[in-house]
């Protein structure tokens, strides 16, 4: 057990923990944080995904001992802000959510990558999204929702 | 008023994007339980002896004594255990559950647990028919004593549902009624299994489905399984349990799609298929479940998409000591679908002809029998769409280019159907659906059982209910179903969801849209066959569905020359489902239909070695990224059923359908060799390149 301190949704939290619990359990049952899903546990499907200084990470293999000091935005908090408002819209617009479980972390890889990259070509969104599985929607339709996304925010990223 | 087809956003997309949305691993309750279960480290055997580690204080283990009522789950064909009594019949058969607070206490517990085996030579062959069935049509086996005669077999694998989140109940008891919330398809499949288990009165058991991350058909019949397990736990220990599995433990125990053998043979007369003998095997795995329903799916769409006069058709389920396999997308027409497209080509081939042509010649038109002598009532638009797949592909040009090419590039077609609903009887004679409204002042309240697992049933029923009473969408409710409210309107299985629920829903409410004005009041419907539809379930005789939804796929794939890794760079999709209620939705659904479809056809690899599934996590077994999916054009027909609401049809399954035959034929033609098996993997092509038939 030890003592971190990190930046949760813009505020300062501090927790006494076993730094190897992963980040994704803390956020869950610590922060009843449920927007971060668990999908497969071992980095592969991006269901947990959240940005650590505004980068996309998959917190299920996210020891918490690695977030000391660092930002962490989970849906929740992103789902305050503007961009994220933006990135919604365009989700809904295109039809690029089906059951919904990988859909938050599907607008983190989002973020993470118009953060990056405000206008990505096709071929640079689906490198952006292929830490993130969708068995729903053959992914088309995602894709179309990020770039509506990168056209109605302009200027936003 | 606008067109129902006309896209609205979907009613729980805010939920969903914003996380809000709640599935089962998400609910927290006072003083919760976790269970993991115990399982065989054998595939068949009798267990000697279980040495439970000494069981801290508030921990528990739940095993078959524990069952007040039968230890079997209730699903179409009662043959699973609840809990093993002792036999071992595959690997990890669950045995019992360990029950109690802090889950590492838990894994520590878990793994002192020790199992002596009496072990017994496990059966992996297929040759335990445990279900065999048989049927004619016309001359049967007799047709084939004439004419030239061609042979193949075909084959295909496992394929894994992999909804993103894995399987997993929450239960808890107020007073007496066992509750149980849960990622599921069919709440009234998991309460009745419940009540035998627990042998309960109707009352004492209660059903909630959570926000469900993606089914398939993977949350059919196994939800029940582990429903009547936690039950039986939750009676034992009187307080909430989560049973919610990871993902190796759901890939290694969970229900798959049958691996098939098919054998076909056919006489051909005047350069026509004269009869069609075909024998299908699938590998049931340990239990039957709902092997046999998935066989009889399978052998009605013996004929494709085509009419062929004389049948021998018959099929076995095999038992062997693997995972028991399930419902899955499609249920048994993914398999037929991909042997006969690939047979009606290789005959095609064999004769000289060109295989489109061919295959347009023995096209099943409008009055023309299916293969169980019921009559394909409606129009068949499969003409018109397969012009408009020509024209807007440019098929024909890319076939013969491609052909020419040094890189191997190719293009397929595949042709097909689905049967729309239950097979048979079912509906009239188990289901019985039944629907309910309430209307409430300005307001209607939809009391069904359909859950919405991705597929949208919230925003389309609503949706219908609205334009039907020309009301706001706002004005019509629509909660996941809870059994205590709910009437029974069946399972959300079949692609019968909007074409039956929904035609009643949309009888229903236009019975509350004449009564509009009497106040608040209750409308219930029950499911009426159509008269015409008569169906004989032991001899396969007449309208095996009452509806048919068809589809025309075009793939065009890529194989690389030095790895054969195949890259689908193109599809086009165009399908009759009768009316779209949403077009965007069924698009969406569409889309991610093709995309297991094509996968199962190239990229999903799952096999079992001495019955053990050799692919346990998302690592091994590969789904397609983004990455791997390319643009995909998709074209909708309208054609009407008359007992559809606004003429819907099936939706669900058949977009699945057509994938595997085309990127097989695809590969095909980009090779030069001929596919018998799916998935078509680089290891298969470096056969075929080597050893192939051209
Ligand atoms: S749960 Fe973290 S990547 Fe799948
Ligand atoms: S919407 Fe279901 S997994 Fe993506």
């Amino acid at each position: 057990m030890a003592k971190i301190k990190f930046t949760l949704n813009n505020e300062v939290v501090e927790i006494d923990k076993d730094l190897n619990m992963r980040l994704l359990d803390v956020l869950r049952n610590d922060f009843n944080l449920t927007g971060p899903k668990e999908g497969c546990g071992e980095g592969e499907c991006g269901a947990c995904a959240v940005l650590l200084n505004h980068e996309i990470v998959n917190s299920c293999c996210t020891p918490l001992a690695n977030v000391m000091d660092k930002e962490i935005i989970t849906i929740e908090g992103f789902s305050i802000t503007e961009r994220y408002r933006i990135i919604k819209e365009a989700f809904a617009k295109t039809g690029g959510v089906q059951c919904g479980f990988c859909t938050p972390g599907m607008i983190i890889a989002t973020e993470s990558l118009l953060n990056k990259n405000p206008h990505p070509n096709d071929f640079e969104i689906k490198i952006g999204l292929s830490g993130n599985l969708c068995r729903c929607t053959g992914y088309n339709l995602i894709i179309e929702a990020v770039k509506e996304a990168a056209k109605a925010g302009e200027g936003l990223w | 008023m606008r067109d129902i087809s006309t896209s609205i956003n979907k009613v729980d997309n805010d939920e969903k994007t914003s996380g809000k949305a709640i599935y089962v691993a998400d609910i927290k309750l006072d003083n919760m339980l976790y269970a993991f279960t115990v399982r065989s480290k054998i595939a068949k055997g009798k267990i000697i002896k279980i040495d439970y580690p000494e069981l801290p204080l508030g921990y528990y283990i739940v095993d078959y004594k524990d069952i007040p009522g039968k230890n079997i789950v209730k699903v179409i064909f009662d043959d699973m255990p609840i809990f093993t009594e002792g036999d071992i019949t595959y690997l990890y058969e669950p045995i019992a559950l360990l029950i109690g607070p802090d889950k590492a206490v838990l894994s520590k517990l878990f793994a002192e647990v020790k199992i002596e085996y009496k072990e017994e030579e496990p059966v992996f062959a297929w040759k335990d028919s445990v279900i065999h069935y048989h049927f004619d049509k016309g001359l049967g086996k007799s047709a084939l004593e004439e004419g030239k005669i061609i042979e193949y077999v075909y084959q295909t694998g496992y394929q894994e549902q992999a909804y993103i989140e894995p399987q997993g109940f929450i239960g808890y008891l107020e007073t007496d009624k066992t509750t149980l919330i849960g990622s599921i398809q069919c709440p009234y499949y998991v309460k009745n299994a419940v009540i035998q288990a627990l042998g309960a009165k109707d009352d004492e058991v209660r059903v909630i489905q959570a926000a469900v991350g993606g089914a398939f058909g993977g949350k059919e019949e196994f939800p029940s399984l582990m429903a009547c397990q936690l039950a039986v736990a939750l009676k034992k220990i009187k307080q909430p349990i989560q049973l919610v599995y990871e993902r190796e433990e759901d890939m290694l125990v969970t229900t798959k799609r049958h691996p098939s053998r098919i054998n076909f043979k056919a006489s051909i007369k005047d350069n026509k298929i004269n009869g069609l003998s075909v024998h299908v095997g699938i590998d049931g795995g340990a239990t039957i479940g709902l092997s046999g329903v998935v066989l009889s799916r399978a052998l009605i769409a013996c004929t494709g998409a085509y009419a062929i006069d004389n049948l021998d058709v018959s099929g076995d389920v095999y038992k062997t000591n693997t995972v028991p396999n399930g419902a899955f997308r499609g249920f048994g027409a993914p398999q037929m679908f991909f042997a006969i497209e690939m047979f009606v080509e290789h005959i095609a081939m064999e004769l000289g002809l060109d295989p489109l042509e061919f295959s347009k010649s023995i096209l099943a038109k409008q009055g023309d029998y299916t293969s169980t002598m019921g009559v394909f009532r409606d129009p068949v638009l499969m003409p018109e769409m397969i012009e408009k797949a020509l024209e807007v592909s440019d098929y024909n040009n890319k076939k013969t280019m491609f052909k020419k090419q040094q890189n191997l590039k190719g293009v397929g077609m595949s042709l097909f159907f689905h049967g729309c609903g239950f097979t048979g009887s079912g509906e009239k004679n188990i289901i019985k659906a039944k629907v309910r409204l309430k209307k409430q002042f300005d307001k209607v309240e939809i009391l069904i059982a359909a859950v919405d697992m991705g597929q949208g049933v919230k925003t389309t029923f609503r949706k219908l209910v609205a334009h039907i009473l020309e009301i706001d969408i706002d004005k019509v409710i629509f909660n996941n179903p809870d059994t205590d409210f709910v009437p029974d309107s069946g399972p959300t299985v079949a692609s019968r969801t909007m074409m039956i629920v929904g035609g009643l829903v949309a009888r229903a409410t236009k019975e509350v849209k004449d009564r509009w004005n009497e106040g608040s009041f209750v409308v219930e419907k029950q499911y009426e066959q159509p008269d015409y539809i008569k169906y004989d379930e032991s001899n396969f005789k007449g309208d095996a569905y009452p509806a048919y939804s068809w589809g025309v796929n075009v793939v065009e794939v890529e194989v690389d020359r030095f790895t054969y890794q195949v890259k689908v760079n193109k599809t086009w999709a165009f399908y009759d489902i009768g009316k779209a209620i949403d077009e965007r939705i069924v698009i969406g659904q569409a889309d991610g239909g093709l995309a297991q479809g094509l996968a199962y056809g190239y990229l999903e690899v799952m096999n079992h070695d001495k019955g053990k599934i050799m692919q346990k996590n998302m690592t091994d077994y590969i789904i397609p990224t983004a990455m791997d999916m390319c643009s995909m054009e998709t074209y909708l027909y309208e054609n009407p059923y008359a007992y559809g609401p606004y003429g819907a049809k099936g939706v669900g399954e058949l977009s699945l359908i057509g994938g595997a035959p085309a990127v097989a034929k695809a590969i095909e033609n980009a090779i030069g060799k001929k596919v018998f098996k799916i998935p078509v993997t680089p290891e298969y092509i470096m056969e075929l390149m080597k050893n192939g038939k051209d």
